[in-house]
């Protein structure tokens, strides 16, 4: 793909605004539409546009397979953890309201710490998948 | 008036047929997979037609408004959406996987080579 | 998407059909919906879609197969769900049995008792949020699952080719 340049200084201009407003998705879920489904597929999607016109390698030196392998599996952990945290604090499985003396503020801080958990997974997950179906050969 | 009032279930009904007939006439398995999408989204069109209250607005509490949609069919078909992302990527995979060892994605060739 | 021969265009189609339906979200109020359809069904399903083309070739080589039988099973299973359907409440009906269950409890408590004026959000981590932990594993899993078919197949091929060299 050396030879699109216009490809290339357009997509250099575009992907960090992309990483940006996945980053407001991920944390204006809360009064707006968005959250962390939203944001992670964004986010994926910004280094997936990195890897179809700088190719694969380039991804694989931003986020290598392993590294995202872990962070797929730390979201995953951070949102089962908060449930178990919540246990911990006095209520059941996932009941936030635990995690705080005011229950709707302890309402408010579980959801925003599981919606980070949901975007580093799913964005993890949809990296992965490109990087994988587009090495194939 | 009367008679349209169900026209929302007769349009996921029709994607639904499209979506049927994609997956079982070609024998190309991406094929199969791009009818499987659209099945899902007249499922998904079934659910959110049946959230929409005649008059209300999208679930985000505001002042000015009284009357929103029911935000539960929301909250299904957008965690859907991204499990179907992920479940067509698994048939992709396969469909791959298929490619690799039969050297064809034909359902037709997969048969003939599995009867020999 | 379905009668288009080449598979290119046929994935294309199905790219620009998502962003329609993200539209038709908006209008029917989802707007979350709508954001994760333009999102993924735009943008990643098309590009996945894309990759696996390419590596599996991109032209369909079969006519397809008697399609009489094909047409008469969608036609048959259509009649029925149109059967079905004339029991269904209208469409926009306020008095619906799905808008009395636990829709007006998430609008009228859901901002006091999670401080999240986003109902859907709201509902999403909160109220079901077993179910999304639910769903983030299936999508974790198939992450894994993609990731074991070609990720690790591939490279204990190259190890058995390596040493098939090797024993030339």
């Amino acid at each position: 793909m050396t030879e699109h340049l216009v490809l290339r200084v357009v997509s250099k201009l575009l992907i960090p605004p992309i990483l940006l407003f996945a980053l407001y998705v991920q944390m204006h879920g809360d009064y707006g539409p968005g959250g962390g489904f939203q944001a992670g597929v964004i986010f994926a999607a910004g280094l997936i546009l990195y890897g179809l016109v700088y190719g694969t390698e380039a991804v694989r030196s931003v986020a290598p397979p392993r590294l995202l392998v872990v962070l797929a599996c730390l979201g995953v952990l951070l949102y089962a953890g908060v449930g178990v945290a919540s246990m911990i604090g006095g209520g059941g499985f996932l009941e936030y309201g635990a995690l705080s003396a005011d229950a709707t503020h302890g309402n408010h801080v579980g959801i925003i710490i599981i919606e980070i958990g949901v975007g580093v997974a799913v964005a993890a997950v949809m990296t992965i998948i490109f990087t994988v179906l587009a090495e194939w050969r | 008036m009367e008679a349209l009032s169900h026209v929302n279930y007769w349009a996921a009904i029709v994607l639904a047929m499209i979506g049927l007939y994609a997956v079982i006439a070609p024998s190309n398995l991406i094929k199969k997979l791009i009818g499987l999408g659209i099945f899902q989204s007249a499922i998904f069109l079934i659910y959110i037609t049946a959230g929409k209250v005649e008059g209300g607005t999208a679930p985000i509490i505001d002042a000015g408004h009284a009357v929103y949609s029911n935000p539960l069919p929301h909250v299904l078909i957008l965690t859907a959406i991204v499990v179907a992302v992920s479940t067509l990527a698994v048939g992709l995979a396969l469909t791959v996987a298929i490619k690799r060892d039969y050297g064809t994605v034909e359902e037709d060739e997969i048969d003939e080579q599995d009867r020999r | 998407m379905v009668s288009l021969r080449n598979l290119l265009a046929a994935a294309l189609v199905l790219g620009i059909y998502s962003l329609v339906m993200a539209a038709l979200w908006v209008v029917l109020d989802a707007v979350d919906v709508a954001f994760t359809e333009a999102a993924v069904g735009a943008g990643v399903t098309t590009v996945f879609m894309l990759l696996a083309i390419a590596a599996t070739g991109r032209h369909e080589k079969i006519a397809h197969r008697r399609p009489w039988l094909p047409i008469l099973i969608s036609l048959a299973v259509g009649g029925l769900l149109v059967y079905g359907t004339l029991d269904l409440p209208a469409f926009g009906d306020p008095e619906a049995p799905a808008q009395q269950h636990v829709g007006p409890h998430y609008i009228e408590q859901g901002e006091a008792e999670t401080g999240v004026p986003n109902i859907v959000t709201a509902v999403l981590a909160s109220y079901r949020g077993f179910d999304t932990l639910g769903e983030v594993t299936v999508i974790f899993t198939a992450g894994i699952g993609v990731l074991l078919m070609l990720g690790i197949i591939r490279r204990r091929r190259h190890a058995a080719d390596d040493d098939a060299r090797d024993r030339e």
